[in-house]
């Protein structure tokens, strides 16, 4: 049981969807969303958010930097 | 399980976006390594808190609108131009920190000349120089860098050495010269990638600080439209392909070269 | 009254760069003006007042060190001969796009091609009508003798400032060369960075401070609508220019009923010309531009009605003439004579030539 739980906000309106950031992701939090943004792009969100450890690989691979990510300590 | 809402609040963010990134939209495809590259040398200096100090020179290739996303004062240059505008610029303000970003078309192609002599003169300014292996930004042609048989529009059936010459190895060449004092080549792929080039970044504005002499970096990078390919399968051609040409890692360290680039340059 | 000393015009330019406070100097050799970086290199600025000079490795580095210290608001000299002004052209295109001040001289040698070292004015088009790419304008001023040489490095600064635009000096491989007593101006210091940082801190590039933006040098702007206003703004400055700071001199002028005209080394020649003319009864006058861009062209259009032909002579197969025409707009017969290809005319061709254009031929 990981002791952190992490979370992703993706600036869907910047994202280009280029899914650079899925396989930096160790925990296969992201996916690529079925909708578009106003690009036209399937931009990045997080399929499967409870896996989410805060390791921010994939905001430091993003090339777009649209990545923002939040981090906390579980308590016991 | 907590609530994502009670995750995501201002004192639990671990990573943005750099303020030195200004909000434009990065002009570059999707999956390109120019905005990876970019937001590490801000970040640096965002951390160094050098803002006020650092001038950026970003001249003709993909990046020349590099100033619309570096929150720097930034100067744009003619094509290959880059170290000489640093050389104006370092030596008139010798305290202050000096970049050129520049691509290898513009860097070790046009641009020779001033990139062997900034390098001779061991100006105190660091260079970053994105090697992708094609032009970009005028649309997929050959590159000093492209491989031997790599197919771009002006090479539609492959690099042939014969007649088109050798893939310059740069880098490798300026580290021989004595004002070169590190010398690296990185990439910016993976996770891990990323913080080794940082890393280097941060090297490379110490050794301007102590005024020792060039740093170089190259950053080995994908070109996915030029190549014409996905993001992700770009970046996995980029290392079955590039990075046994160019090698990763130090290439000269504190005015030394590395054993096995010693080796290697022999060869 | 300042320093006295008998100089080259080169060493001038140079010692006047020193005392004019000129924070850099950036250049490649070629004769017939390498005195320039060579009695820079002598006199160790760096000591005297913090200026640098640096021989660069090539023409094209050297006017992209320009633009670079010129984009940091520092004072920046630089100077050449005519295949390496060529080399600067792009640099230059540059410089005024970005609407960067910095001091171009430019030593005239004979062309075309590497052509020869010696005198010619054969630059005069690359000079005042763009000479690289793009619609832009230098200011360009003209010397007619070593004092001048000395004395356009301050002028030059205070237009190159004043407009944010490069300004030429285009003198010649006789100028530069000849000795001649020169009085010098007294050593100004040199900007300081706060200085610097008052008066240019809305343009230049040297680091951004929290209460502004980043200052971005760039001719750069790929759309086109806003790339025309870019050009309306610089066609403005050049009216300006055009309004306001044309120079000229007039000699004999006043009851002419010949002109010569005529810039640089081709005054100096046909000084001895009127002369000679006068001597023979011939009414002849010499205009001479100072600032060959802006030209002239009000001040030389009002001789319409009063003269009845005019002398263009340059060292160049006819480039002064076309804007001569242009002042005149054809209401006065205009001829051309100059030797060119590094040939230097006597004052007593130039008379001939005058003979000639009177009686018709």
């Amino acid at each position: 049981m990981a002791k952190v739980q992490g979370a992703i906000v993706v600036d869907t309106d910047r994202c280009k969807g280029c899914e650079v950031c899925i396989p930096a992701c160790p925990t296969e939090v992201i996916g690529l969303a079925n909708e578009v943004n106003g690009k036209g792009y399937h931009y990045a969100y997080m399929a499967n958010p409870d896996a989410c450890i805060g390791c921010a690989n994939c905001a430091i691979v993003c090339p777009d930097g649209v990545i923002s990510v939040y981090k906390v300590k579980k308590v016991a | 399980m907590m609530d994502i809402k009670d995750i995501v609040k201002e004192e639990n963010l671990v990573y943005t976006k750099t303020k030195l990134m200004t909000d434009n939209i990065l002009s570059y495809c999707p999956g390109c390594g120019h905005g990876t590259a970019h937001r590490i040398v801000m970040e640096v200096i965002d951390e160094l808190g050098l803002q006020s100090q650092t001038v950026g020179i970003a001249p003709v290739g993909c990046s020349v609108l590099a100033y619309d996303f570096m929150n720097i004062d930034m100067i744009q240059a003619a094509h290959g131009r880059a170290p000489a505008v640093a050389t104006g610029v370092k030596r008139t303000m010798p305290d202050k920190y000096v970049f050129t970003y520049q691509g290898d078309g513009d860097l070790a192609a046009i641009g020779t000349a001033e990139t062997i002599h900034v390098c001779n003169r061991g100006e105190n300014i660091t260079m970053i120089f994105i090697n992708n292996g094609i032009y970009g930004m005028t649309g997929g042609q050959m590159a000093p860098t492209t491989l031997e048989g790599m197919k771009t529009s002006t090479s539609p059936y492959g690099r042939d050495l014969k007649s088109m010459g050798n893939p310059l190895k740069i880098t490798e060449l300026i580290a021989q010269l004595p004002g070169t004092y590190y010398v690296t080549r990185q990439a910016v792929h993976t996770p891990a990638a990323v913080r080794k080039t940082k890393k280097a970044v941060f090297k490379a504005f110490e050794v301007q600080k102590e005024k020792k002499g060039i740093s170089f970096i190259e950053i080995v990078s994908n070109c996915n439209s030029g190549w014409k390919m996905s993001p992700v399968k770009s970046n996995e051609w980029m290392v079955e392909h590039m990075f046994p040409f160019y090698p990763m890692g130090d290439i000269k360290v504190d005015g030394e070269l590395v054993k096995s680039n010693k080796a290697e340059v022999k060869s | 009254m300042g320093e006295l000393k008998l100089m080259k015009g080169n060493e001038a330019i140079a010692e006047a760069a020193i005392r004019a406070g000129v924070d850099a100097y950036f250049g490649y050799p070629i004769t017939p003006q390498s005195e320039v970086i060579e009695y820079l290199m002598a006199e160790q600025p760096e000591e005297r007042t913090g200026m640098v000079v640096l021989q660069a490795e090539s023409e094209l580095a050297a006017i992209n060190m320009v633009y670079g210290a010129a984009a940091a608001g520092k004072k920046v000299f630089t100077s050449s001969s005519s295949p390496g002004i060529s080399l600067y052209q792009e640099g230059i295109s540059y410089i005024a796009g970005a609407e960067l001040p910095c001091v171009i001289a430019n030593v005239v040698r004979g062309g075309p091609g590497l052509g020869t070292i010696q005198p010619s004015q054969a630059d005069y088009f690359q000079s005042t009508k763009g000479g690289g790419h793009g619609d832009y304008k230098l200011y360009v001023l003209a010397p007619a003798s070593v004092q001048e040489m000395a004395d356009f490095i301050q002028l030059g600064f205070d237009i190159a400032y004043k407009y944010r635009n490069p300004v030429m000096i285009q003198s010649d491989g006789m100028i530069g060369q000849m000795m001649e007593k020169v009085e010098l101006a007294d050593q100004r210091p040199r900007w300081t960075d706060e200085e610097i940082k008052q008066m240019h801190d809305s343009w230049a590039a040297f680091g951004k401070g929290d209460h502004r933006e980043r200052n971005i040098i760039t001719s750069l702007d790929l759309d086109s609508a806003k790339q025309e206003k870019h050009n309306h703004h610089l066609q403005a400055k050049y009216r300006r220019m055009e309004e306001e700071e044309v120079l000229f001199e007039e000699i004999n002028c006043e009851d002419a009923e010949y002109l010569i005209v005529a810039y640089g080394s081709s005054a100096r020649i046909s000084m001895k010309s009127i002369d000679l003319a006068r001597a023979k009864g011939i009414k002849a006058g010499l205009f001479r531009p100072i600032t060959l861009y802006p030209f002239p062209m009000k001040q030389l259009n009002a001789y319409v009605g009063k003269v009845k032909g005019i002398l263009s002579v340059e060292m160049s197969a006819g480039q002064l003439i076309e804007d001569i025409k242009l002042a005149v707009e054809c209401n006065v017969p205009v001829k051309h004579f100059g030797r060119y290809g590094g040939m230097i005319h006597s004052p007593e061709e130039v008379l001939t030539a005058l003979e000639n254009l009177i009686k018709g031929e």
